[in-house]
């Protein structure tokens, strides 16, 4: 892909340019999944990359952390897992003592309720300053206020000086990955991007597209009048935000420009510096397979005078939109998440279906977790059910969220919600009757195989209790089932015949 | 030892042999091996749709069906992993169930962990002789009852099979897509996820692929079938019996 020319444009691409970023985060509610998910399944690039990369980075986490933990890697799992437990168990306590420390060092602390509430402290600190133009590093939670847009609206530029995300703007697109939001582009759409809005020359070489990027940048890191940031981490006992780059763009945006806003949600807090090793020992490696973060930065306040850089003014936004109802005894676990990404690369689903099909900010199964239970069940209905369960996600959290059992525990508030389908409601009301009886259930399989068996395209082999046919298509609710693959039928003979006949060649009952 | 035979209702109805093949192989080791006939089905499919209550109604019967046993063998990781890890949730507000499904839980085992874990057996010293070429497929619910993704752990145990030609497949640890309702609910999504997973078992040009849950079976068998490549799918218990000769080598 990388020889292909930079004046054509791929099928994939041209459905992504004519969807704003916006929309494909923030679609029409209620969200249907499907058709996003049949364009991800059938565009060959996408399954392509999304693929190879996810597998090599998940890959990259096992061997990073087999390696550097060995035998204990469940277990410092469990430990990270159990801290932010703790610290969510106590958010009020913690949260208190946060503002308290902050403030002392000279930071304004700031508490928004939601969205609407966090970008309007914000452009007022812009309109204050009377700021022309921001820089910004990642951050997830930006993205859900939608923060970029609502500055631009009132006039202020705003630019993401992170390498992906910088890319992904000046090609209105949108991230699919928590990590590495660009997974989903290949390099020739970032050379045409790059030629149609910066007017540079044509390439597609990642050395020189880094190179554009950068020189871009650099100016604007000098010029602007506000820096923003998230947070990974907020330390409860010093009043420190710590955040973690790998291209120090983050540190640039937080020190350079005299303003520094940092935007971030009240779940990311830990209650001690002394807490921070076990984060970042296991934020990069299950991020990326890298032993650490390129670079780490602990904020306390803002530049004191003896300081000879750092911004003149700090704020931290904490963000709520959500988290407080999510942090009922039932959800809290699902606040643990560190965004490091981990279970999308392990997930099968997401590596088949990309980061857009989700609809949201957050995708992969976290975020099939995550945007439900903050945006509405309702809105998201098929989030829950688009996962095999497989587990895959959970075996790579690094802070052991329970992943696969909250999407079944949203799948049943769906259905205490009546939002399933009357017929699947019949259905399983009928086959859990069957199961109730032994007899019943035998004879209900046995209805099931006359059923299959009528519809049998012939079987060869003679042993009654492996004389299995194939049928190519069947109606009903299994007709999902035989779209994509055949469906195997019993053979004549079960197995409780077998045991009848075993118990009796024994001369038993 | 008396061991009771959960044969879930997927082998019971559909993959017979592999139960066959348990119960023969657990004799001829000496054990005395029962089938409470009022078994049903572990409730996996109406509980990983969200139908908690229906669920709760079947675990109930299965914790009453299996409550005088000592121990429960079951050939399915799947459903292992439901008793182990879901009849707890189900029977958090039921402190009665809630104590004899951790009990159930405590005393049932997956067949093939139940060789090597409980019966601390080795398929070299035991004799098992097998001729073919095969690969394993990982089914992702032994994550949970400890197996981790991949299945290095019984691949190992395959690999004691002497005369057996162990080729490893790409991806292990990634799901088939089966999913009980999922495949139903996304064809799409599930049809690719196995459409990679018989890419996968191409490429390892192997005659027979290894797979110990019938519901990745069904998935996995049906794709093939429709993708025209003919492969042939055993469960260890079967390969186990064969190879000790006490079930005819058959075309499965
Ligand atoms: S849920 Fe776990 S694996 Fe997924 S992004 Fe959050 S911390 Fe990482």
């Amino acid at each position: 892909m990388s020889s292909a020319p930079g004046s054509q444009t791929t099928a994939s691409e041209s459905v992504e340019l004519t969807m704003d970023g916006h929309d494909i985060l923030f679609p029409k509610l209620p969200y249907d999944m499907k058709q996003r998910v049949q364009g991800a399944t059938n565009n060959a690039e996408l399954q392509e990359f999304v693929n190879s990369a996810t597998r090599m980075r998940d890959q990259m986490r096992i061997n990073g952390c087999k390696d550097a933990f060995g035998d204990n890697y469940d277990k410092i799992r469990a430990l990270a897992g159990d801290i932010k437990q703790h610290t969510l168990d106590n958010l009020d306590y913690y949260i208190e003592q946060f503002i308290d420390n902050a403030t002392a060092a000279g930071t304004n602390v700031h508490y928004a309720a939601d969205a609407e509430e966090a970008n309007a402290i914000c452009k007022e600190i812009c309109q204050k300053h009377n700021a022309k133009l921001v820089v910004k590093s990642k951050s997830m939670v930006t993205e859900e206020t939608n923060l970029v847009h609502e500055l631009e609206a009132i006039g202020v530029e705003t630019i993401e000086t992170d390498l992906g995300e910088y890319i992904l703007q000046l090609d209105h697109d949108a991230p699919s990955h928590l990590v590495t939001p660009m997974i989903h582009k290949n390099r020739a759409s970032v050379g045409r991007a790059f030629a149609r809005e910066l007017g540079v020359e044509y390439t597609d070489d990642p050395g020189e597209l880094t190179k554009i990027a950068r020189r871009v940048l650099r100016d604007k890191y000098r010029q602007a009048d506000i820096g923003m940031s998230g947070g990974n981490f907020m330390i409860a006992d010093s009043g420190s935000v710590c955040i973690c780059t790998n291209e120090g763009n983050g540190r640039l945006c937080t020190s350079v420009p005299p303003v520094h806003i940092a935007y971030i949600g009240i779940e990311k807090m830990i209650p001690s510096r002394k807490h921070l090793p076990v984060f970042l020992k296991l934020l990069s490696r299950s991020a990326i397979g890298s032993p650490i973060t390129v670079y780490n930065h602990i904020m306390t306040g803002p530049k004191r005078n003896a300081e000879p850089d750092g911004p003149q003014e700090q704020h931290i936004i904490l963000i709520d939109n959500g988290r407080t109802e999510v942090l009922k005894p039932e959800t809290r676990e699902m606040l643990r998440c560190i965004r490091c990404g981990a279970c999308l690369n392990s997930c099968p689903v997401y590596r088949k279906v990309g980061g857009h099909s989700y609809g949201s900010v957050y995708p992969g199964p976290i975020g099939a977790l995550l945007t439900p239970v903050f945006k509405g069940l309702a809105n998201y209905k098929d989030l829950p059910y688009a996962s095999s369960l497989c587990g895959a996600c959970y075996e790579a959290c690094p802070v052991k969220i329970n992943i696969p059992k909250y999407l079944i525990q949203l799948r049943s508030d769906l259905i205490g919600g009546k939002h399933d389908k009357f017929t699947d409601r019949v259905f399983f009301k009928l086959w859990s009757f069957s199961l109730k009886k032994a007899w019943m259930y035998r004879l209900a399989g046995k209805m099931a195989g006359v059923f299959l068996r009528l519809r049998n395209k012939g079987v060869k082999n003679k042993n009654p209790y492996l004389n299995r046919g194939w049928v190519e298509k069947v109606p009903g609710p299994a007709a999902g089932w035989t779209e994509k693959r055949d469906l195997v039928t019993p053979p004549t003979k079960d197995f409780r015949s077998w045991w009848d006949e075993h118990q009796k060649s024994k001369g038993g009952k | 030892m008396k061991i009771d035979l959960f044969i879930t209702c997927l082998a019971d109805s559909y993959y017979p042999r592999t139960g066959i093949a348990v119960v023969k192989i657990l004799e001829h080791l000496g054990h005395e091996v029962r089938f409470p006939r009022e078994q049903t089905c572990c409730g996996q499919p109406m509980f990983n749709t969200g139908y908690k209550d229906d669920t709760r109604t079947i675990a109930k019967k299965m914790i009453d069906v299996f409550e005088d046993s000592d121990i429960v063998v079951t050939p399915s990781g799947s459903c292992a992993a439901m008793i182990h890890e879901n009849y707890e949730v189900l029977f958090e507000n039921d402190p009665v169930y809630l104590k004899k499904a951790k009990a159930l839980a405590a005393k049932t085992h997956e067949f093939i962990l139940f060789l090597t874990d409980v019966l601390k057996l080795n398929l070299t010293d035991l004799g098992v002789q097998w001729k073919g070429k095969a690969t394993y497929h990982y089914s992702c619910h032994l994550r949970g009852i400890g197996v981790e993704g991949g299945g290095a752990k019984v691949v190992d145990v395959i690999k004691q099979v002497n005369g057996l030609e162990y080729v490893q497949i790409d991806k292990p640890e990634q799901c088939c897509g089966f999913g009980g309702t999922f495949a139903m609910k996304y064809p799409q999504i599930s049809g690719t996820m196995v459409e990679d997973k018989v890419n996968c078992i191409k490429d390892t040009q192997a005659d027979y692929v290894i797979c110990n849950d019938a519901g990745c079976t069904m998935n996995i068998s049906g794709s093939c079938q429709r993708a025209g490549h003919e492969v042939k799918f055993i469960t260890l218990a079967e390969i186990i019996a064969e190879g000790l000769g006490l079930l005819e080598v058959e075309n499965v």
